[in-house]
């Protein structure tokens, strides 16, 4: 009898913490829509989500280009297909790997702070200070964040994708032998506005992901520091489940 | 739900009581914290609450500035019945109130003055000029001239306090509440902080309702005293009466003995 009465509670809170969970992001951008707008603090979190992991994305960039030139070269040289390496970088970085490995890492860079400072906020009252102030935390806290994130990672997302292309063009062309040509004639003529849009899409649905649910754990952190690491871990941990999944299902909708 | 504005009465009269708790009742998971806790906060006084660890203090304090709602019983402020409100009614009634949080719980981001400024920016109309007036005005009231550039990290523990409490008054509150306002504090900052607390509350004609462990320091500028035992009020009075009870858990409380089992009957005090 226990042992159902254990199942019965976990499937009643796993219900409603997904219920929660849920609420909480139709709050979050409910709150974007509704006077007092914050547009200072949307763009102070645009500098720290966006700007501020703008070195780290440009890295990633050049060296995923740089390996697809590399391994994308050396597979299409044994079918004499090396003009259509710029093809095969640009569409596999512009679809796919731009907004994925994007998100990802500014899930484990932006995302664990946010988790972290809000967490800290809940442990040290912060946030009921502000409740008691009769203001909403969650239009300070969380909807200029989820605000950001959507402008921020279709632009972090378009840098890494032109930063990749190069480094593909790199490595392909100064480095191997492709011709320049080639290269950038193949991704003019094969890539086109629907595999930029797609990119796009899916950056705007992951920029959406991980602030929700980096602010989601933060805010519910328990109040104590064991609590706000934990957040601060669930935080990446889910935001990437979360990105992978949604690259998916972005993917077969848009398709 | 009902709206209500800053004089919920109806009439000028003040009310004889700021606040009314009534049978408050809350229980988190097995553990009955408020277990009916009556409590009469006359306005204009400042009543403290004290008890052992665990006793439901914080809790207490967190039902009447609205953070926590109840199972059963009602709080009544200024004559409202506060624990049935909808969320504007209770932003409604949080206009009145100023709270000193234990941690002092200033925003690390901003400094002294962003952070004082804070309520005024956020929930008035006034100007840049009129904010910065009243911001400096509070900032002396509380000793913290000249420190309005600094940011909370930079200052110390009495100070952080001192901050707090000028972001607490900012709005010139009816009621203020102080959460253990002297924890982390020497004797020395402990007693000019009591005796900031108590100026405060005559130069701003306040209700003050404190939570404290600082016993018995903390009577010299109470009015009333609460003693709280086991979720419930086990003593209330003037500070006279309370001193010459012969309650025994008060003067085991007051001899600083455990009754041995205060610390597990609860969550949190």
């Amino acid at each position: 009898m226990k042992i159902i009465e254990a199942i019965g509670a976990y499937i009643l809170d796993s219900v409603a913490a997904l219920g929660n969970f849920v609420l909480f992001l139709i709050s979050g951008v409910t709150y974007i829509l509704m006077p007092p707008f914050k547009p200072r603090l949307t763009i102070l979190q645009i500098r720290t989500i966006g700007a501020n992991s703008l070195f780290l994305i440009v890295l990633i960039g050049a060296f995923t280009g740089m390996v697809l030139g590399l391994q994308g070269y050396t597979t299409l040289e044994r079918f004499g297909s090396e003009a259509a390496l710029g093809t095969v970088v640009a569409l596999v970085i512009v679809r796919e790997l731009g907004p994925v490995l994007a998100a990802l890492m500014i899930a484990a860079r932006a995302g664990s702070a946010m988790a972290a400072e809000i967490g800290s906020m809940q442990a040290s009252e912060q946030v009921d200070a502000m409740t008691v102030m009769a203001l909403n935390p969650v239009q300070y806290l969380v909807s200029p964040r989820i605000l950001a994130g959507v402008i921020s990672f279709p632009l972090l997302t378009g840098i890494f994708d032109v930063i990749g292309i190069m480094g593909g063009w790199l490595v392909g062309c100064v480095l191997m032998g492709a011709q320049t040509g080639d290269y950038f004639n193949g991704i003019s003529s094969q890539m086109g506005a629907d595999d930029i849009k797609l990119g796009l899409w899916k950056a705007l649905v992951f920029g959406a992901i991980v602030m929700w649910v980096s602010c989601y754990k933060g805010y519910h952190a328990e109040r104590m520091a064991t609590g706000v690491s934990r957040a601060t871990t669930e935080a990446v941990v889910l935001s990437s489940i979360l990105i992978l999944a949604a690259d998916y299902i972005v993917g077969a909708i848009l398709l | 739900m009902a709206h209500l504005t800053m004089t919920s009465n109806g009439n000028d009269a003040p009310a004889a009581n700021a606040i009314e708790v009534r049978a408050l009742r809350r229980r988190f998971d097995h553990q009955q914290v408020l277990n009916g806790v009556d409590l009469d906060v006359p306005a204009g006084s400042i009543v403290t609450i004290v008890g052992p660890s665990g006793c439901g203090k914080t809790v207490l304090l967190k039902h009447l500035n609205l953070l926590l709602r109840p199972d059963s019983g009602t709080i009544t402020i200024d004559g409202v019945n506060v624990t049935r409100l909808g969320w504007r009614g209770i932003d409604a009634v949080r206009e009145w109130f100023g709270m000193l949080f234990q941690s002092g719980a200033l925003f690390d981001s901003m400094t002294v003055y962003e952070n004082v400024a804070f309520p005024l920016v956020e929930k008035t109309s006034q100007t840049k000029d009129q904010i910065r007036g009243r911001v400096i005005e509070t900032l002396q009231a509380v000793g913290l001239e000249g420190m309005d550039n600094k940011y909370p990290s930079e200052l110390s523990g009495g100070m952080q306090k001192r901050a707090a409490l000028a972001r607490a008054l900012i709005r010139r509150p009816k009621i203020l509440m102080l959460d253990e306002p002297t924890t982390g504090l020497d004797p020395t900052r402990t007693g000019a902080i009591h005796h900031l607390i108590r100026k405060t509350q005559k130069d701003f004609n306040l209700t003050a309702v404190m939570v404290s462990h600082d016993v018995p320091a903390v009577f010299e500028v109470s009015d009333r005293v609460a003693f709280m035992h086991r979720g419930r009020m086990q003593l209330v009075g003037t500070v006279e009466q309370v001193m010459s009870s012969s309650d025994e858990e008060f003067k085991r409380f007051l001899a600083g003995r455990a009754s041995g089992d205060e610390d597990n009957s609860t969550v949190s005090s």
